[in-house]
């Protein structure tokens, strides 16, 4: 087991965020408290709008908090952002079409310094880790999406981030290509013991991924319901037919739309 | 190869369409011999008249290929002044006045990207650039070159410039504009979320220009070079209208209407136009091989 009873690895304390936009301020966050322990699998869930990835862009420094305080390993997310802290995750795969996966592995490598021979064993390793050894010669255009989606996964972890931050990652792929993508995920996890933070908006995805499950809603975007899970740490597929799991999963579909009330 | 066939057909409609014209274009002039002549003129007879005519208003294309050929293969060749005799280009062949315009042209456009590259990279960069640059670049492309391309002959003239250097620099002014352009829009191709992306590295300005932004630039830099070297050629040729008709397809161009030389206008026509594709072609050829190494065609 992991330590989680250590000081956390992201703490945030009564964080606002309000962006000034033609249509008058919008709340993107409100008083959002929370501490991430290390080692732990957060997800994020809510609908659009209630400030999920926003979080996550704040803990990332692509976001200034308009107040309150955050500390990611103990810093400001830009120092922690500068002393390369986490890998980040996007939507899309947003692969440069110019290089091939590997080149593409390669880039924060390269970008940080690291020796050619260090890259080249680290690029190996990464791809090794999301299944995708035999395409390093491939450009992003011969990969199928899903493929796409773990090669800039690969890209996150190819330095030594013990934070990997996603952002929706598998929201654009189909429901097969996601539950194998998650089962990967959780096996990576376990191997790499990384602290991970995944915005989604779906509930079994989230459920079945966390062990802490922040349910989000919007206007302003605040936390609801904050659900620590007694999944174990070993999940195969079929514990989404569990009872504890779907017990989770309503508890969490009870968030979501205690948070539509309000509207 | 597959494309060859409708190309052909549609260079052969040209030629057909051209021929058409011929006729009526010159029918007036071989009447008009014939009548002085006291003549009656034929249909068949005045068809041959019009398509054999010292100075027709319209040549016909065999007149302009023979003419080609003959100022090009044959003057070098067999020329007095040709290089088979002297060693040297002869000024009467296209293939002197082609070189001519074209080292204009070649060295105006490798300046006029270079400065396009720059000047787009500066407004990309530069927050007073962006504001500044582009509406100077637009209004320098609104004053029609035929005004401004004497001025700049003469002003560089006057403090003893001649030469090469003021057809290149006109050249450059019509061929930085769509690099520019192009380049502009190139680089900031890359959206936010690239852009983040670099962020989350803590990237350098620099790093993010060498690894993001230029090569994301690439496709846009050849379609803008391609536009400009046709620019770059249409620069040197007006140029060269001012000098005074000493060289150069230009020079060609303006000494044909003196004379009413139709034929020699038309074959310096068709030696800027196969001058301009080869250079296109070229550009062509590179941005091929090159997106293919940066597997980015498909």
């Amino acid at each position: 087991m992991r330590d989680t009873t250590t000081a956390p690895v992201i703490s945030a304390q009564g964080l606002n965020l309000t962006f000034q936009t033609n249509d008058g301020p919008v709340h993107a966050l409100k008083d959002v408290t929370l501490d991430i322990g290390k080692g732990e699998f957060v997800s994020f869930i809510g609908p659009s709008g209630c400030g999920k990835t926003t979080f996550l862009r704040v803990i990332a420094d692509l976001e200034q908090p308009t107040s309150g305080t955050i500390t990611v390993n103990g810093m400001s997310p830009e120092a922690a952002r500068k002393a390369r802290a986490y890998g980040y995750v996007f939507q899309a795969a947003g692969l440069y079409p110019w290089r091939t996966i590997a080149g593409n592995v390669k880039l924060p490598l390269e970008i940080m310094g690291y020796s050619k021979a260090d890259q080249q064993a680290r690029v190996e390793k990464v791809l090794e880790l999301v299944e995708l050894s035999g395409f390093a010669r491939k450009f992003p255009w011969q990969l199928s999406g899903g493929m796409q989606q773990r090669a800039s996964i690969a890209r996150a972890l190819a330095f030594d981030a013990d934070i990997l931050l996603m952002d929706e990652p598998f929201g654009a792929l189909d429901e097969i290509v996601r539950d194998r993508l998650n089962e990967q995920l959780l096996a990576l996890w376990a191997r790499t013991q990384k602290t991970i933070g995944f915005v989604t908006h779906s509930i079994p995805e989230a459920v079945y991924l966390s062990t802490k499950i922040v349910v989000m809603s919007p206007r302003p975007g605040r936390i609801t319901d904050v659900i620590d899970s007694p999944l174990p740490r070993e999940r195969p597929l079929e514990i989404r037919d569990s009872p504890e799991f779907i017990e989770i999963a309503h508890r969490v579909r009870e968030g979501l739309r205690a948070g539509h009330l309000d509207d | 190869m597959r494309n060859i066939f409708p190309v052909l057909t549609v260079t052969a409609f040209l030629i057909a369409l051209w021929y058409a014209a011929v006729i009526p274009m010159n029918a007036q002039w071989a009447q008009d011999q014939a009548r002085r002549a006291g003549q009656d003129l034929s249909f068949s007879a005045l068809v041959t008249d019009t398509m054999s005519q010292q100075r027709p208003r319209l040549p016909a294309p065999h007149q302009v290929a023979l003419e080609l050929w003959n100022s090009t293969v044959v003057e070098e060749m067999t020329g007095r002044r040709g290089f088979m005799n002297t060693g040297s280009l002869s000024n009467r062949s296209l293939i002197y006045h082609g070189w001519v315009t074209l080292s204009a042209t070649l060295l105006g456009f490798a300046i006029g990207s270079a400065l396009g590259i720059a000047l787009a990279v500066g407004i990309v960069h530069n927050r007073a650039m962006d504001a500044s640059v582009m509406p100077w670049a637009i209004a320098s492309q609104t004053i029609p070159i035929l005004a401004i391309a004497p001025m700049i002959i003469v002003v560089l003239n006057a403090v003893g410039i001649t030469g090469l250097i003021p057809k290149a620099i006109i050249s450059t002014y019509l061929s930085f504009f769509p690099v520019v352009v192009g380049m502009v829009k190139g680089l900031r191709a890359p959206d936010q979320m690239q852009l983040d992306l670099m962020k989350t590295y803590s990237a350098s300005g620099g790093q993010v220009f060498a690894k993001l932004r230029w090569p994301s630039a690439m496709p846009y830099l050849f379609a803008s070079l391609k536009v400009a070297i046709a620019a770059a050629l249409v620069g040197a040729i007006v140029a060269e209208l001012p000098t005074g008709a000493v060289a150069g397809l230009g020079a060609r161009l303006l000494s044909g209407s003196y004379y009413g030389q139709t034929v020699q206008i038309w074959s310096a026509l068709f030696a800027a136009a196969i001058l301009a594709a080869s250079m296109v072609a070229l550009i062509g050829v590179i941005q091929r091989v090159t997106l293919k190494r940066m597997g980015m065609a498909t």
